[in-house]
């Protein structure tokens, strides 16, 4: 078993942070959202710099325009993403174009796929209820709008086709949308909307990202702050509760990892895979970014601090496609179908 | 990334299952049967495993092992696990004395106790723990004094496990009260068949007695029988514990597996898992389930393969023990009062379980060594 990258995948690991190090730090973060007030900031310069880079594509296949890397490239850059908070629409694209080159038809690909690859196009992809979508991130800027029920069924419309209504999210570094798609707009996707699977990888990469950023910054916070004559960080209360963040986020990147692993190499066990992930996924980036403005004191509860950006960024994309709640009840039914076959066998 | 095993590595695990298949362990003697007759089970298994080559596959093959990579052992004990095969009655030999005469130990020290170890002839026990040296450890107080070609050791140890079948113990006993605490200890393997060592059994709250007291009166020890050096016992002592939950872990990871797909089993039985409470329950004890194995893997394929060791190795045996305790808890809920009744097999993983987040470092200092060695967290000065 091997646990680590290819040296390729370090590349591109280390030329992300490296990037996002320069072009995406908070000060800068701060001074796009100040700038383009909400709903849902842009930094239009980075996602061109990204663009060129082909980051959008990096996992579509290479005759649709793409890189035709894999799931774990891509959780690699939504890793990144997420330790940054980047204001660009990278993921909301990524997961539309996992969903639409897995579940669409040739000419769907054919007629999609190129522009998100390109990022001339932004995408959108969102759990919708009898065809309203609450919360689809990217959704004001998206030409393409993927919604999948909670049935299995999906639907691709192009923006045109759908009512879309912004709203100003608590995460300000992307757009948000209440979507809803009339009766018979837009066209089916195949049953299952396979690549659904490679959108929760994503977004639960993106997870452990935040997560990863919080600690960080909990820990050299409480090495620093002095209270009592000594540093806060050696008290056990908080010492413990750093320990146990770390703990929520390493069983979210190995679960992430796994998802990852799995949509490459064991497409089998990538349902359950990715159901763990983004539970497990979710539920640290809740906890890890409340222990995070915890930890930080009264300087964490301030809109000065960068810790809120990260808490904020958890509390929407642990709600993307199903929270943890959501994803274990849907292992549940398998473990339940587990039992079930077994029992027959 | 790759999650998958190596030809060899399935090579391994299938030439192991295999005869796995062709040597049950057995049932298990009921609790009712007592303690010599679990220990009789244990030492046969290991015979078995001996007489098989399958004692200690990790040992080099000088030793009687196979050499066998830490990937193939971790294998190996996961096997062991699947097959619910008990510890071998020696494991306290073959996991820590062995491993640790192999780093410390003179050629004759190992020409004298490796074999016997291996073949289960001599039972090990561990003489660490004190009533008042637990996770202080090296505060213990177990004096040695020399006497002639030998040292006479007095105090008292707790939580030995095996001390009333073990014919050698491994011992750290206080050699100099003069030089800070941790730098005055000395590593003795110490004869168990002397009227100087009195056993006493430890009963524990599940009723039985795992674990018992050493009462060292004046006991003698050879000079021969110092391992490491004098006053070296610290170092020799941490690779002790370093092996302690090294392979143990993953047995005790497909134990906790199996529990929980008895109390999955137990819940579809009684139509639980169509309750949304207890699928919740049950669906996060499986992702962590899940994540103690990956986690598990990844320290140690990680440490293997680019040296360095990674923050797994402290937080799997914290998230494994919890999760036990959780999943013991859960199955309590699931059975209801056969897991509240005296001498059933879930009323004792219930109460055993508690034991879980003490023993092997309680999950208190996990935290603590977490904090301090992974995060560089400072540490409270405490005025003393």
């Amino acid at each position: 078993m091997d646990f680590g990258l290819s040296d390729d995948q370090r590349d591109i690991q280390r030329t992300a942070r490296d990037l996002l190090g320069e072009r995406a730090t908070f000060a800068r973060v701060r001074a796009t959202i100040e700038s383009h007030p909400p709903p849902g900031s842009s930094d239009e310069a980075l996602w061109r710099e990204l663009c060129e880079l082909g980051w959008p594509g990096i996992a579509i296949a290479e005759q649709y325009g793409g890189q035709g890397l894999g799931t774990i490239e891509l959780s690699i850059l939504c890793e990144e993403l997420g330790r940054t908070v980047a204001p660009v629409p990278f993921l909301a694209s990524a997961m539309a174009a996992c969903v639409i080159e897995q579940a669409g038809s040739q000419e769907q690909r054919e007629r999609w796929l190129p522009g998100l690859a390109s990022g001339e196009t932004i995408g959108a992809l969102a759990s919708a209820s009898d065809g309203t979508a609450e919360l689809v991130i990217g959704g004001a800027q998206a030409g393409v709008i993927v919604l999948v029920e909670d049935d299995g069924s999906g639907r691709v419309l192009s923006a045109e086709q759908a009512e879309v209504t912004p709203f100003a999210a608590i995460d300000p570094t992307r757009s948000a949308a209440r979507v809803s798609a009339p009766d018979g707009a837009g066209e089916a996707l195949e049953d299952g909307c396979p690549g659904l699977g490679r959108a929760l990888v994503a977004v639960s990469a993106e997870l452990v990202g935040v997560s990863e950023r919080a600690l960080e910054m909990t820990v050299e916070y409480v090495k620093d702050r002095k209270q009592f004559g000594t540093p806060v960080g050696a008290y056990q209360a908080v010492s413990h509760r750093c320990a146990q963040m770390l703990l929520d986020t390493e069983k979210a990147r190995s679960a992430t990892a796994q998802a990852a692993w799995s949509a490459d190499a064991n497409p089998d066990g990538l349902a359950e895979a990715a159901a763990m992930a983004k539970a497990a996924a979710s539920d640290a980036g809740r906890e890890v970014t409340q222990g995070a403005i915890q930890m930080h004191g009264g300087i964490g509860f301030t809109w000065e601090a960068d810790v809120h950006w990260l808490y904020k960024r958890a509390q929407i994309d642990s709600a993307l496609l199903g929270g943890a709640g959501r994803h274990r009840a849907r292992l549940a039914q398998i473990l339940a179908e587990r039992v079930a076959a077994s029992a027959t066998a | 990334m790759d999650l998958t095993f190596s030809d060899q590595e399935l090579a391994f695990r299938d030439e192991l299952r295999a005869w796995l298949a062709d040597n049950q362990p057995g049932e298990k003697p009921s609790a009712d049967a007592g303690d010599d007759a679990q220990f009789a089970w244990r030492r046969d298994w290991q015979r078995r495993l001996y007489d098989g080559g399958w004692a200690a596959p990790a040992w080099p093959r000088e030793y009687g092992g196979r050499g066998s990579s830490q990937s193939e052992s971790a294998i190996y004990f996961e096997e062991l696990g699947r097959a619910r095969a008990p510890f071998a009655a020696n494991t306290l030999g073959l996991l820590l004395g062995g491993p640790t005469l192999m780093v410390w130990g003179t050629d004759e020290q190992k020409e004298r106790y490796l074999p016997p170890i291996l073949s289960g002839e001599e039972i090990w026990c561990q003489g660490f723990s004190e009533p008042d040296a637990g996770s202080d450890l090296a505060s213990l107080k177990t004096k040695a004094v020399k006497d002639g070609e030998d040292w006479l050791v007095t105090g008292q140890k707790v939580w030995t496990s095996g001390a009333q079948y073990a014919k050698w113990c491994m011992l750290v006993a206080r050699t100099d009260s003069e030089v800070a605490k941790h730098k005055g200890l000395t590593y003795f393997l110490m004869d168990m068949d002397q009227e100087q060592v009195q056993v006493r059994p430890l009963r524990q709250i599940t009723g039985e007695a795992e674990f018992n007291e050493l009462f060292i009166e004046q006991a003698r020890i050879p000079d021969a029988n110092v391992v490491g050096g004098v006053g070296n016992g610290w170092k020799v002592a941490l690779t002790t514990l370093m092996n302690e939950r090294a392979g143990l872990g993953f047995a005790l990871q497909i134990r906790l597996r199996q529990l929980l797909d008895d109390v999955i089993a137990a819940a579809a039985e009684r139509g639980l898992l169509e309750n949304a409470l207890y699928a919740d329950a049950i669906a996060e004890l499986h992702i962590r389930c899940e994540t103690i194995r990956l986690l598990a893997w990844k320290g140690l394929t990680d440490a293997e393969r680019y040296g360095q060791p990674g923050p797994e190795g402290s937080l799997v045996k914290w998230l494994w023990s919890d999760t036990n305790q959780r999943a013991t808890q859960l199955a309590a809920d699931v059975i209801g009062p056969e897991a509240l009744t005296s001498g059933t097999g879930w009323s004792y993983e219930l109460m055993r379980s508690r034991g879980n987040t003490i023993e092997g470092g309680t999950t208190e200092v996990l935290k603590n060594i977490v904090a301090e060695r992974v995060l560089g967290l400072p540490r409270l000065k405490v005025a003393a």
